[in-house]
């Protein structure tokens, strides 16, 4: 029997957690940061597609934890624990955070890409989380895929073909 | 309450007029550069939420051209101007009359870039000088930004100014193509979506203010 690995996809400004064989993707990273948490020795994963790097720039009374970078780590990681992960074990990969238009005057959400980023690892590093790979800026859109069992993280763009961190 | 408990339909029926308004000039002016009939069919305005306006927009992995306009003025928002690659390359053959072009990979022909830059200038210019005749408002474009990527990376650029007060999205779309030989009609997709704000200045100046 050929087993089929089953693939979760997680949307723009979305969440979710899988355990091997399962697999966790998401498409279309633009400015957005695509935040791993894994535990390599349960083999399980948490993948979220942040949009905005804070909260607090919210203007909404409830909001979409997946959306912001601070609230999406700290509601991932709860989650990832959750489900049977241990906290002192998990690490981090990120992707994402590019400048796809390029702007001569913009406002600084023109820029919201490196904000993104930043906000990410000033949170991972709060929650004193290891960043052990990232792709992250330039000009390019990504998809990537990661795979709990191996603990790889495959990045594709569009012209700059696939790899794996 | 969010702005968007406000729209009632007639709002959506002014937004859907709006389009058609807009994408008709646009595709007179598609007309004009190509010197051929050129088709649009009838706006679609709808509320959805991002993954969902992602995927009317072809998917997020789809490879698109996109150019992309921040408007300014009395009203703000954001224009986009999708088109699948193979139309990107046809269009810009048929401007610049000269070479072939393709955009299947890298590196892109300058001169392409830069005539399929000034086409969704060009009707997009259109589109929004017609809206503005409309709406007595002021509608200034930015420099058009061109983008050979991912949608749901170009995209999600138009929709980060209002992820912060909302979930949804009000998006006016139309078509424009052309009938090629038989059959086949092939899209450039517009994409106009309003800032929050801007939605109560265009509809108070068309005298249906939001209410509540």
């Amino acid at each position: 029997m050929v087993e089929v690995s089953n693939i979760v996809k997680v949307g723009i400004a979305d969440m979710n957690i899988v355990q091997s064989p399962a697999l966790i993707r998401t498409s279309g990273l633009g400015s957005c940061v695509g935040v791993v948490v894994y535990d390599q020795s349960k083999e399980i994963a948490g993948m979220a597609h942040v949009m905005l790097p804070d909260s607090t720039l919210s203007k909404m009374g409830q909001i979409n934890q997946a959306k912001y970078a601070d609230t999406a780590i700290k509601e991932l990681v709860e989650r990832i624990v959750r489900d049977g992960a241990s906290i002192r074990k998990l690490k981090a990969k990120i992707a994402g955070g590019s400048q796809m238009f390029q702007f001569s005057s913009g406002t600084d959400l023109m820029r919201i890409g490196p904000r993104n980023v930043a906000a990410v690892k000033k949170e991972l590093m709060a929650l004193r989380i290891p960043i052990v790979a990232e792709d992250v800026g330039g000009n390019s859109g990504r998809t990537i895929e990661f795979n709990p069992k191996t603990s790889l993280l495959n990045i594709r763009t569009v012209n700059k073909g696939t790899k794996e961190v | 309450m969010s702005y968007i408990d406000k729209i009632t339909t007639v709002h959506l029926d002014i937004l859907k007029e709006i389009g058609n308004i807009g994408a008709g000039h646009a595709a007179t002016s598609l007309s004009t550069i190509l010197g051929r009939k050129v088709n649009m069919n009838v706006p679609r305005v709808r509320i959805l939420s991002f993954n969902e306006m992602i995927e009317l927009a072809g998917g997020p992995e789809t490879v698109v051209a996109s150019v992309f306009l921040r408007i300014e003025g009395d009203v703000q928002g954001n224009m986009f101007f999708l088109l699948p690659l193979e139309q990107a390359a046809r269009f810009s053959e048929q401007m610049t009359g000269t070479e072939v072009f393709s955009f299947d990979h890298l590196p892109y022909s300058e001169l392409a870039l830069s005539a399929l830059s000034e086409l969704g200038n060009i009707l997009s210019g259109s589109y929004l000088s017609s809206l503005s005749d409309f709406t007595k408002l002021s509608f200034y474009p930015s420099v058009p930004a061109l983008c050979i990527d991912m949608v749901g990376a170009t995209i999600s650029a138009g929709l980060i100014e209002l992820s912060q007060v909302s979930d949804f999205v009000i998006v006016v779309e139309t078509e424009i193509g052309e009938d090629v030989e038989s059959s086949t009609f092939i899209n450039g997709h517009f994409f106009f979506l309003l800032d929050p704000d801007a939605y109560e200045v265009v509809f108070t100046s068309l005298g249906v203010p939001l209410h509540g």
